[in-house]
């Protein structure tokens, strides 16, 4: 009799700093397939584990928002191009993990390929789009860029473990801001299976934090957390949604949430623009001699 | 000789204070101001540059060219808000006449034609004395300007009646003579009863960069001027940049210009408020680093009584109270005079006056 | 052996004191009693009259009715109605139309309003003269030219307005907040019930004026008076679909929690403490300038103030110098006098506030400069005032104080000046100064601030957004970004 090989079942852990950290607190919780069979033991991030999500999102955040738009493109673009290799892979875990057809799930990570190309292309348009040389009334030269707002804090869609999860991503990091993501709770693989494509591809490390566990219990420190610029509250439902925005005021955050849910539909502009900061200079021109004023 | 603050109108405004030592003796022709001048520069006067960096500067030409590319720059848009601002200063009333009567002690009462003639110069310093003869009260101008030629004519128009006498020298207005023809003009205005020599610098070595020969002209002018007040032009209109006239006037004040003056009136722009508000600042931050008070003199386009009051607000908030002084502060004018009278009719008799009240001369 | 005459010093000048140059308080024609505007209506509302006090001389300006809840709800609906009726009906040139009509309104009674606004607010006549009412003109000009031309604001092809907006303006720039607010609001499509500031109520009820006499429909403005309790009932009613509010980052904060969960729009300029960095190879002098018009515009009332000079060390001593001297010649006093420089404080508790926050500054080991410039007998008056030896620990180098005090700060490296500068919660605006232009955008970038002046400081334009970084609020106004604050993008089913 002929034995049969036992698969290798992996650990999942968190995705913080570029490394792969149990949670501290050592707790886990179990993930199951539509059947509700067991599937994996997945790590249940503590307020701590946000915490050093925060602080690795923070360390990142100025090397990435300082890199040339065309790098970091190129650099989402390449996250892309990792998540198509690995397409077989995910098609299976949403199979199995969330029961859908294999065609359906092909044309989801399809999606979340595409997604990210999108997005990718929009790092060195953001400025020609949304900045403006401003005409002032007097000799100045005046112009306003769009700048990454920091660290954003977001809630991805717990029903699209994927594709709502990418585009939640995309547009925060092709910005320029760094994320701390709380995954969605029941459909946690792909988030973590997404980390590791993200760990193999160019993206430095905090600049996409991954955490899976209970949002209720992880989010309202995200949300009052000083050191964090935004919140994307998409997956958040009603009730958790108002406490949210109510400890964000408390640092005065940019709160983005979203009208509408449907994620095959054309991207929009919406989630680039929440977390972009406007940023006016001012300078003298013009007077280049004694006879003063205007330029020539 | 007559070196003293000038007298008559302007004290009544002012107290003089003591004038330069009458015991500096006169310089020998040519002593200083040849070629290298700047390694063999001798060494300050008593209660000149007092400060290190000061002394430092003038050691050889490339401790001037450092020092003077080091100063501070000058945000042209910066300066013309502020230049606007001062000149949104209302000044009415007791205030105005007040600006008026002090203006006009502050007048250079200036011909500088090819056509002036001893007639032309004997009617200025007549008007100088007097400038409005039938108004009580009415301060003399400060001196009376003209070409070296006919320095002698005023001079002899205006002995005894505090009223300077300035020359222009130096190959005025274009400076573009040799040094010993240069010094030569000047002696000449001196040995024609000058009280005050205004020359010019050589603004062709000063934007090639040769400031060290800008400064030894100035000396050997200096010294030629054998204890006369030296008002150094600038010609502001044509160093090109605010942060060349601050250069030209540090450059002045470090070689010993009484005077930093922006124009000859040959040239445009010339007098403008940002630009004395550079010379202003310029001697107060002389006074600051040293104590000691230099003047200021903006000359051409200064026309009118409105333009008067705007720099006497500059010089009172850029520089301070302490330059609202004939001694350290002068108008260059020809037609500003007449002005100043109309408006002091205006002011004094409630109603608007005409040009025919005051004399044409 | 050169003996050059010494240069001798001269004796005492004139003593030329500027004789007192009062605009004519009779121009702002000043009425006992102002009513607020309600429905294209000057009604009496339901609230208790306030006074409005000249701080300048402590006396009652004008009584004015105030508004009451129900007032609030009466308002909102009948700016729901101007929404839902003529005002969106209306075609979108037309609505600029409008806009155009009020700016030329303002212009045409801009000596008026700059009196009523001068002796209402304390700022000095040539301030509310030069700034406040002609950028107020020009703010109702630029915006109108956006009325039909929204598809180009960067928010898709036919972006949409919220509705009606209720707005919060405060104290310090009473008419150009209102038309800040208003302008863009109305260029959007959206129609407006406004609260002023209690202590500065008339200017906008003159812009009332000016409105109703352009025509403007009914209710799609309404302009209430009142104080902090109009402002809550106007901001939580469930009429408005969004708010604007400028002010202090407390009353932010409370709007935001108050907003949560309902879905409707918010945009906050609040407080700052902004830093004002000078650098050794900095054109002093207009740095100076500079540095005292960062602080004491508008007797320092300015949320981007820059109230934290941050100066490198090695010229510390040269720009302190120049500066106190300068600062002496300010001239403070009545604001009616053409020739002040520095006003009234705009009331008694702001008065004390500053006293206090500015005590504390002794308290904490700085060293207090004070403008030697004197007080006049009565009025809300604070001397121009500068500590230096600050920290950055004290409370003066980093509570807004929202008056003519300066804390200076020193630094020794570009890393050191950029470091203090945003090691603070705040991040509205900031000032650079210096002649290389390298630094100059490297400063620009690495600063957390919404405004960066560089060689000059407290610019605003219509064209320019302006707006601020973390707790000095979100949203901008000015400019095509300002636009996105009163505008619903009409893309993406998943935004």
């Amino acid at each position: 009799m002929s034995q049969q090989r036992l698969p290798v079942a992996k650990t999942y852990k968190l995705f913080v700093g570029g490394a792969f950290p149990r949670s501290e607190s050592g707790r886990t919780y179990p993930v199951r397939g539509p059947g509700g069979e067991f599937l994996a033991n997945v790590a249940r991030a503590s307020r701590k584990d946000a915490r050093d999500a925060v602080v690795a999102a923070r360390k990142a955040f100025r090397g990435w928002a300082g890199t040339t738009a065309y790098n970091r493109g190129q650099v989402v673009y390449r996250i892309a191009e990792m998540l198509e290799g690995r397409r077989a892979q995910f098609v299976d875990l949403l199979v199995t993990g969330d029961g859908a057809d294999p065609a359906a799930a092909g044309a989801a990570v399809d999606a979340a390929v595409d997604r990210i190309v999108h997005f990718a292309g929009w790092t060195d348009k953001l400025a020609a789009v949304w900045g403006s040389a401003n005409p002032v009334a007097g000799p100045y030269f005046s112009f306003s860029v769009p700048e990454p707002t920091g660290v954003v804090a977001a809630l991805a869609p717990p029903d699209d473990a994927l594709l709502g999860l990418v585009s939640v991503v995309a547009p925060i990091i092709a910005s320029g801001n760094t994320v701390v993501v709380l995954a969605a709770p029941d459909h946690p693989l792909p988030a973590i299976a997404l980390a590791e494509v993200l760990a193999t591809s160019d993206l430095p490390g905090g600049v996409v934090n991954i955490l899976t566990g209970d949002p209720a219990e992880i989010a309202p420190h995200l949300a009052a957390h000083g050191d964090v610029d935004a919140l994307d509250l998409t997956g958040a439902g009603a009730e958790l949604r108002a406490d949210l925005e109510r400890a964000a005021a408390g640092t005065v955050k940019r709160v983005h949430v979203p009208t509408g849910s449907d994620w095959t539909a054309p991207p929009g502009t919406a989630r680039l623009r929440a977390f972009l900061e406007v940023k006016t200079v001012w300078h003298p021109t013009g007077a280049v001699s004694l006879t003063g004023g205007g330029g020539y | 000789m007559d070196t003293a603050r000038p007298q008559g109108g302007a004290a009544a405004l002012a107290e003089p204070g003591a004038g330069p030592d009458a015991t500096t003796p006169a310089l020998p022709a040519g002593t200083a101001g040849t070629a290298g001048g700047l390694q063999q520069r001798p060494a300050p006067s008593p209660g000149l540059r007092t400060d290190a960096e000061l002394s430092d500067a003038t050691r050889d030409d490339s401790s001037l060219r450092r020092f003077l590319r080091g100063l501070p720059g000058i945000d042209p848009v910066g300066l013309e808000q502020r230049a606007a601002g001062l000149a949104t200063r209302s000044i009415k009333k007791n205030s105005k006449l007040q600006a008026i009567d002090l203006a006009i002690s502050m007048v250079d009462l200036t011909t500088l034609e090819g056509a002036d003639t001893p007639g032309k110069v004997r009617s200025l310093a007549a008007k100088a004395r007097r400038p409005d003869p039938a108004q009580p009260g009415v301060p003399s101008v400060a001196a009376v300007c003209v070409y070296p030629d006919l320095v002698a004519v005023a001079a002899e128009q205006l002995a005894g009646s505090g009223v300077g006498v300035a020359s222009v020298a130096t190959a005025f207005p274009s400076g573009r003579a040799a040094l010993a023809v240069k010094l030569a003009d000047v002696r000449s205005a001196v040995d024609a009863g000058a009280t005050e020599i205004d020359m010019v610098i050589d603004r062709g070595a000063f934007l090639a960069g040769r400031f060290g020969e800008v400064f030894d002209q100035i000396v050997a002018v200096r010294q030629a001027c054998a204890g006369r007040r030296l008002k150094v032009i600038l010609e502001t209109g044509e160093l090109g940049t605010y942060d060349n006239v601050r250069r030209a006037a540090w450059l002045a004040l470090l070689a010993g210009g009484d005077f930093v003056k922006t124009s000859t009136g040959k040239v445009s722009p010339a007098a403008t408020l940002p630009v004395t508000q550079v010379l202003l600042q310029a001697v107060a931050d002389w006074h600051a680093r040293t104590g000691e008070y230099r003047a200021v003199k903006p000359a051409g386009g200064i026309r009118t009584t409105k333009d008067a009051v705007r720099h006497l607000v500059a010089v009172n908030e850029v520089a301070g109270p302490a330059w609202l002084d004939p001694y350290l502060f002068r108008f260059g004018a020809s037609s500003l005079l007449n002005d100043l009278l109309l408006q002091r009719r205006t002011q004094r008799e409630g109603h608007y006056s005409g040009p025919d009240y005051v004399t044409v001369d | 052996m050169t003996a050059i005459a010494p240069h001798p010093t001269p004796g005492s000048a004139l003593e030329w004191d500027y004789a007192p140059a009062p605009e004519s308080a009779a121009i702002g024609r000043i009425r006992d009693r102002y009513r607020m505007y309600l429905d294209g209506d000057f009604v009496d509302g339901q609230g208790d009259d306030l006074t409005s006090v000249n701080p300048a001389t402590e006396e009652p300006l004008a009584t004015v009715s105030t508004a009451s809840a129900a007032d609030v709800d009466r308002a909102v609906t009948a700016a729901r109605r101007a929404y839902e009726g003529p005002w969106s009906a209306m075609p979108a040139a037309e609505r600029g139309k409008y806009l155009f009509r009020i700016a030329r309104g303002i212009a045409e009674r801009a000596r008026e309003l700059a009196v009523v606004e001068t002796l209402d607010n304390g700022k000095p006549i040539k301030e509310s003269r030069d700034v406040d009412v002609p950028t107020a003109s020009a703010h109702f000009f630029y915006h109108a030219g956006w009325a039909d031309k929204l598809a180009h604001a960067g928010l898709g092809p036919a972006p949409r307005p919220l509705g009606v907006v209720g707005q919060v303006i405060p104290w310090n720039f009473p008419l150009l907040m209102a038309a800040w607010k208003i302008a863009p609001a109305l260029a959007a499509g959206n129609t407006v019930v406004l609260k002023p500031a209690e202590t500065t109520p008339l200017t906008a009820l003159v812009l009332a004026e000016i409105l109703a006499d352009a025509g403007l429909p009914d209710g799609v403005v309404n302009i209430l008076p009142g104080a902090g309790d109009v402002g809550q009932a106007l901001v939580r009613h469930p009429g408005i679909d969004k708010v604007a509010f400028t002010g202090s980052t407390e009353v932010g904060r409370q709007i935001q929690s108050a907003l949560a969960g309902t879905g409707r729009a918010l945009t906050l300029e609040l407080g700052g403490k902004a830093a004002n960095i000078v650098f050794d190879d900095a054109p002093l002098d207009q740095a100076v300038e500079g540095i005292v018009n960062g602080i004491f515009f508008n007797q320092g009332h300015v949320c981007c103030a820059g109230s934290r000079l941050l100066v490198q060390e090695s010229v510390a001593d040269e720009v302190l110098d120049k500066l106190r001297l300068r600062i002496s010649t300010l001239r403070l006093g009545d604001p009616m006098d053409k020739n002040t420089d520095v006003g009234a404080v705009n009331s008694a508790e702001q008065l004390q506030r500053i006293t206090e926050l500015s005590a504390t500054g002794d308290l904490e080991g700085a060293q207090r400069w004070t403008s030697p410039c004197p007080l006049p007998d009565r009025g809300y008056f604070f001397p121009p005032t500068v500590f230096s030896g600050v920290t950055q620990s004290m409370r003066i180098a980093r509570d807004e104080i929202f008056g003519p005090v300066l804390s200076v700060l020193t630094f020794r490296t570009p890393d050191e000046a950029v470091a203090k500068a945003n090691n603070t919660p705040y991040g509205l605006s900031a000032g650079v100064w210096t002649e290389k232009g390298s630094r100059i955008l490297g400063m620009a970038s690495a600063l957390r601030a919404g405004v960066v002046w560089a060689n000059t400081f407290n610019r605003f334009d219509p064209t320019a957004a302006f707006g601020g970084y973390r707790e000095s609020g979100f949203g901008r106004e000015g400019g095509r970004a300002g636009l996105a604050a009163y505008l619903r993008s009409d893309e993406g089913a998943q935004a």
